[in-house]
């Protein structure tokens, strides 16, 4: 019991971004609200930022900039890694843009049939077809 | 200039794009030449990569100069070069053969399009060539982005579809980020030589972190490539999109996902890893099976055209996916091989059904009746597509099919070959009713109440435009071409591709 208390201290990032990771996946998958579907979406995608920042983080330790005067980080034992932080800027642009067109084609589909409940835009396409 | 090819070939359509999109508003007339010469000259430099990839083995570019482990480096050899010109080369020929098409659906947005249709060349190209793993999902997303836009463009049922593609997407793409952030962890690079070296070493091919990377990175591109039971996006965003955006994505998009599913496996992962201390591909060649018999049957209960294309893009997913974890020399030949040849087949099908759905406005099989006298040159084409899929010698289909049916049996793996041989009988019911349709049933049995003239009108000819017939016959014409000249591209290419473990 005490060894599971503190693997889930010591690893309690990785916990918090698989718990983050499944609201977003229950969300897409459940909610018939496109926009509730959309905000899952991005709950996702951060999840995996904080997984990748949080992964890059020691504890007590600086941030990677050399200083002037020169007395610590130089060594990679001394400084937080950059590397990860660098990627997720990236992501975090992808994950802007994938908003962006979600948003637009919600947008697009809200003017076609007056509603963003998937329910009722199945209904709408079934009576279309019955016709 | 001919050493920077590499890198031109990703920058070059990335800013014309750019430009396009600017010229949108300044002189809307420039924008399909200039698309065309970007998308000319994409075709050109990868024709001569390859060739010089042929003469004197694999080209890596390093980007801005900084080597390997620690720049982003493009790595052009046996296995991309030849995707390179089969992605350039048929975003080449929907473009020419789906002007007339952009025209009438997009008439006041010729501009967007084309700026996405470039930005998606772009992205496609980039998969193929980087050899950096985060490089590689980042143009997947780009890609990928670009994909949903186009989707959503069609009317009127496309955006549902699309923002459900996206959604699948969106979770496929993380996936295999999340994948590539685990084999950081792991191995401390991104780079993917020296990832591969790295997993070579005993403490990491051991490791459970390697093994949770693979699978996620692994179930992400199934998710991308539509592999079943993750198909479920498919064939709504397919058959609901313009058929000009149809026609470049399903010959693209899945095919080059498993590009990068090889890539991955062979050269990040080493085949040692993945085909040895794994104890997985014999479950994958499994799922395959299951996604060429469900595509197949799926594919028999449709009742329009483009939404049958779509399962039998499915099914050949399966193909391919089944082929390569067989883990031999001829699955994997078969399997990179079909790679090309499904991108032509896939594209001359799409092209005749857009051809047909430009003339009819309509893509159900009850109004094909008939058709084989009203667009007979269109006809011949889909034809030639259908013979291909089905895998009648001398089209590429046969040969594609017979390396992957070899594969099968030599891996002692019997129900994949089953599964080939049931799924080509399934594709000969399907084009044969086809055929049945178009061929022999008149177009007025239905309608008695058309007045006479209207009926013989019917039957008169009405071929497509010449700007879609030329495009729709080269690209029949290189199905048997490519099938004709399998024994080089398999001797001179995909044999070196594949490294020399695999036996």
């Amino acid at each position: 019991m005490e060894q599971i208390v503190t693997a889930i201290g010591a690893k309690y990032n990785y916990i918090v971004y698989v718990i983050l990771m499944m609201i977003g996946l229950y969300a897409m998958i459940v909610k018939s609200n496109l926009v509730k579907k959309i905000i899952g979406m991005n709950i996702f995608q951060t999840s995996i930022i904080l997984f990748y920042v949080s992964t890059a983080y020691k504890t007590g330790k600086t941030i990677p900039i050399v200083p002037y005067q020169g007395h610590d980080a130089v060594h990679a034992a001394d400084y937080i890694n950059p590397l990860p932080h660098v990627l997720m800027l990236t992501a975090i642009v992808v994950s802007v843009a994938t908003l962006g067109v979600a948003l637009s084609l919600a947008m697009k589909i809200y003017r076609q049939y007056g509603t963003l409940e998937e329910d009722d835009i199945n209904e709408n396409l079934r009576s279309e077809e019955g016709k | 200039m001919v050493q920077h090819l590499p890198a031109l070939l990703v920058v070059v359509p990335l800013l014309t794009a750019l430009s396009v999109s600017a010229l949108s508003w300044l002189a809307p007339r420039l924008c399909l030449p200039l698309t065309f010469g970007c998308l000319g000259f994409s075709l050109a430099s990868s024709v001569g990569i390859l060739m010089e990839v042929i003469a004197s083995g694999p080209v890596v570019y390093t980007m801005g100069g900084w080597s390997s482990p620690i720049g982003i480096v493009y790595v052009i050899d046996y296995l991309s070069a030849p995707i390179l010109v089969v992605v350039t080369a048929v975003a080449l020929i929907n473009l020419v053969a789906s002007s007339k098409q952009i025209d009438r659906d997009f008439s006041d947005k010729k501009g967007t399009f084309y700026t996405l249709y470039i930005l998606f060349v772009t992205g496609m190209v980039g998969i193929v060539a980087t050899g950096d793993a985060f490089n590689l999902y980042v143009l997947l997303e780009i890609a990928a982005l670009t994909g949903y836009s186009l989707i959503g463009l069609g009317q009127p049922r496309a955006p549902l579809s699309s923002l459900n593609y996206l959604f699948i997407g969106t979770i496929g793409a993380s996936f295999y980020l999340l994948g590539v952030g685990y084999l950081y962890i792991a191995t401390g690079s991104l780079n993917m030589a020296d990832l591969a070296r790295f997993i070579a070493m005993p403490e990491h091919s051991s490791s459970t972190m390697v093994m949770f990377a693979f699978i996620i990175c692994m179930t992400g591109l199934f998710t991308k490539m539509g592999l079943f039971p993750l198909h479920g996006w498919l064939p709504n965003a397919y058959s609901h999109a313009s058929p000009a955006s149809s026609a470049l994505l399903a010959p693209l998009t899945t095919k080059v996902m498993i590009y990068a599913m090889i890539r991955v496996c062979l050269y990040v992962f080493t085949p040692a890893y993945v085909f040895g201390t794994l104890q997985i591909s014999n479950a994958i060649v499994w799922i395959a099976v299951a996604a060429i018999v469900v595509g197949s049957l799926l594919a028999l209960t449709q009742k329009s055209l483009f939404k049958m294309l779509t399962y039998i893009v499915i099914a050949e997913v399966g193909y391919m996916v089944g082929g390569f974890f067989l883990g031999n020399r001829m699955g994997i030949t078969g399997s990179a091989l079909h790679i090309i040849n499904d991108a032509a087949m896939t594209l001359c099908l799409f092209l005749a059904a857009g051809a047909i759905t430009y003339r009819t406005k309509s893509d159900s099989f009850s109004d094909l009746k008939g058709i084989f006298k009203r667009m007979p040159f269109t006809m011949t084409a889909f034809t030639i597509g259908a013979l291909a899929v089905i895998g009648i010698p001398p089209t590429c289909g046969f040969f594609s099919k017979w390396y992957l049916i070899i594969g099968g049996i030599n891996a002692g793996h019997y129900g994949f070959a089953a599964a080939l041989i049931f799924s080509s009988l399934v594709n000969a019911v399907l084009f044969f009713r086809i055929f049945e349709i178009a061929y022999f049933q008149s177009p007025g049995d239905s309608k008695d109440h058309h007045h006479h003239g209207h009926h013989r009108h019917k039957d008169k000819m009405v071929e497509a435009p010449l700007s879609m017939l030329i495009p729709l016959m080269i690209t029949a014409l290189s199905l048997i071409v490519l099938g004709i000249y399998t024994g080089d591209i398999v001797t001179h290419v995909i044999q070196a591709a594949i490294p020399g473990v695999i036996s």
